[in-house]
């Protein structure tokens, strides 16, 4: 950003009052909107209940990853390493040498940055099943590039093995984790947290692993989405109705390894194609479905909505949805004005 | 809301430390400038609400020293070739930072009401390519010390002298790269390096020996080979001893020094000094003025 106002900005008498980037973790949840508290932490604490082989950890993030929720439930089965990301990638791995299946939560960014080679050769190399928490995924704090995790799915997709999952709602999350400590080897699950939106309940839909799924069908326009953005895609698509537009979803929690049958089937379709995801356009669910496409040899046209290839701003999260185009009405201007 | 915030400095900073003048005179000198930052702090954290405030005021008496005492800058010209470096590692200590920068007239003070506001110079986790006077982009904390080392090495090998400080938090000495770059200073006897650590005992899951103990912290920096003191980071006269004596020991090739800062969250307002200790405050809209009220009762008690 190298465009900022000069100084003065606050002799103008505001008319409108500027958005307020506020707490770390911004709530992406809309006002009135039906959330559940602390999904991980809970869903994780009710897992341990019947797989004794589940340890938590966290690296000075309990409280922001919900972790707390697990720490108090099962005390003697959680471990604080301190800010120390490799040190808890590193005791992840070690334990799990030892039988058990550990929880290791983070931010994203430090999860996927400061201790990737951590994660790699400790863990995903000898194939042991460390499950990486990582909070703040995409664009979901205002606090610009040292939190905001706009690659973390593109860093991790070359990485042998690894299960990447990146889950809508609440209910997403309550399936994935004890998925995911029942599967063998380590995986990445994209974290939502605090009073996370409750929004598959709506549809015919629960959560496997390795699965995609359809929503909601439609003959004009089809998204496949994953994260976040399959809420946002859910709530564009019923506004796009009100325009005639009938759009399906296809939600895509497990990006590798990816459901590239389901996928490619929706989009050798004579339908508009999008992808829509909270990363970066760059390596992440754009990139992932281009390749299964040219793999299989279609010659079709997909539509990427996601993150620009830039560091992003800082600011208020919804100020931040609408410059980058993640919002629910960004979604729609962008599909009314590629239909023309 | 400003009606209680009081007027800038009198005098210019940035010349280093005025010995003109006395010691008991840059003392008082340090203590109006970290009054006037606590202000710029509170105002700052009504903006948002919520936030790094108990930091904020914790930090204040460091940040006086350095910018209305130590440093080398020309406010008009955050540029300028010949200044000292100040890095801010801790991201999230910007609020204070930005009041420290406000008071030496390198942000203007009525900007600050812009903090953590969409399109703002001034955002939450302070970064380079945002605010005049920063130097590095913190937020992931544990980078720091390391770009400070750099800077160190480059200064020297063009032949400057310029100093670089570092200011960090007790929670950054649990990464492992602030250790690297504690033994990379020493090993290249980087002596013009001055680390300046706020130990508040605290971190974002708690308290900092509840989340990973990192004492005995002067035996650690002396056996990485550092001048290493510790003091009452909010006893003004104590921390400029420091400063002066860390000036002494700062030569181009020696041992590089750090300052080892016991504060208090909240410093200042006790209200908040009372208050259980959080690393995100939140503070009701009703306290704020309370907050001010308090402040400015205890720097005034205080001179009398
Ligand atoms: C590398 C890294 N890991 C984790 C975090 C998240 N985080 C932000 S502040 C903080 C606490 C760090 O301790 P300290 O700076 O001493 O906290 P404070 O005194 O402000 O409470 C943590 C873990 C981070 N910003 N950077
Ligand atoms: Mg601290």
């Amino acid at each position: 950003m190298t465009t900022a106002p000069a100084s003065g900005t606050a002799d103008a008498p505001s008319a409108t009052p500027k958005l307020k980037t506020s707490a770390m973790i911004a709530s992406f949840a809309d006002p009135g909107q039906k959330t559940a508290p602390a999904p991980f932490g809970h869903a994780l604490a009710a897992a341990a209940e019947t797989d004794p082989r589940i340890v938590g950890l966290t690296a000075d993030l309990g409280k922001y990853t919900d972790m707390h929720v697990f720490q108090k439930a099962h005390p003697e089965r959680f471990f604080q390493m301190g800010m120390a990301e490799q040190l808890l990638f590193g005791a992840a791995a070690g334990m799990a040498e030892t039988g058990l299946v550990p929880f290791a939560s983070t931010y994203s960014v430090f999860a996927a940055r400061r201790a990737y080679d951590f994660l790699c050769l400790d863990i995903a190399e000898p194939g042991l099943n460390v499950n990486i928490v990582g909070g703040l995924p995409g664009l979901t704090t205002g606090y610009g590039p040292s939190h905001q995790a706009t690659e973390d799915i593109a860093i991790f997709r070359g990485m042998p093995g690894l299960t990447i999952v990146d889950p809508c709602d609440s209910i997403d999350i309550e399936h994935a984790v004890p998925q995911l400590a029942a599967a063998a080897g380590p995986s990445y699950l994209r974290l939502l947290r605090g009073n996370v939106p409750t929004v598959l309940d709506e549809y015919d839909y629960t959560f496997q692993l390795g699965k995609a799924a359809i929503l909601r069908g439609g003959a004009d326009v089809v998204f496949v989405s994953s994260g976040l953005m399959t809420m946002r895609a859910l709530q564009a698509a019923e506004e796009l109705a009100v325009h005639k537009i009938d759009v399906a979803v296809v939600h895509t929690p497990t990006i590798k390894p990816f459901d590239a049958e389901t996928v490619l089937a929706e989009i050798d379709t004579p339908r508009l194609a999008f992808t829509l995801e909270n990363h970066t356009v760059v390596g992440g669910l754009f990139e992932t479905v281009a390749s299964a496409a040219t793999r299989r040899g279609l010659g079709k046209r997909v539509v990427p909505i996601g993150l620009p290839d830039e560091f992003l701003d800082a600011g208020a999260l919804p100020t931040l949805h609408d410059r980058y185009g993640l919002s629910r009405s960004s979604i729609v201007a962008r599909v009314l004005s590629e239909l023309g | 809301m400003t009606s209680t915030t009081p007027t800038t400095a009198q005098h210019a900073y940035g010349s280093g430390p005025d010995r003109g003048i006395g010691f008991e005179e840059r003392v008082r000198r340090v203590q109006d400038a970290a009054y006037r930052i606590r202000h710029h702090v509170l105002t700052m954290g009504e903006v948002q609400g919520q936030g790094y405030v108990g930091q904020g005021l914790g930090v204040a008496d460091i940040l006086a020293a350095a910018y209305a005492d130590q440093l080398r800058y020309r406010a008009d010209d955050p540029h300028w070739e010949e200044r000292d470096r100040f890095l801010l590692s801790i991201g999230h200590y910007a609020i204070g930072h930005y009041a420290a920068l406000a008071e030496a007239g390198i942000v203007p003070v009525a900007e600050l009401e812009t903090y953590g506001s969409d399109d703002s110079r001034l955002p939450m986790s302070g970064m380079a390519s945002y605010t005049p006077g920063m130097e590095i982009s913190g937020g992931s904390l544990g980078h720091g010390l390391g770009v400070a080392v750099g800077m160190a090495l480059g200064l020297r090998l063009q032949g400057r002298d310029e100093r670089v400080f570092n200011l960090l938090s007790d929670g950054e000495l649990d990464e492992g790269s602030t250790w690297e770059a504690a033994m990379g200073a020493h090993h290249h006897q980087l002596g013009r390096l001055l680390a300046l650590v706020d130990v508040n005992a605290l971190q974002a899951d708690g308290k900092t020996e509840t989340v990973l103990r990192t004492e005995p912290l002067l035996d650690k920096w002396t056996a990485f080979g550092w001048f290493a003191q510790r003091v009452d980071g909010n006893d003004v006269s104590a921390l400029l001893r420091a400063y002066d004596e860390a000036e002494v020991h700062s030569e181009l090739t020696g041992r590089p020094s750090v300052i080892l800062c016991d504060t208090r969250i909240g410093r200042g307002v006790p209200l908040l000094e009372n208050r259980e200790k959080a690393h995100f405050m939140r503070i009701e809209e009703s306290e704020w003025q309370l907050c001010r009220d308090e402040l400015t009762a205890g720097h005034e008690g205080a001179n009398r």
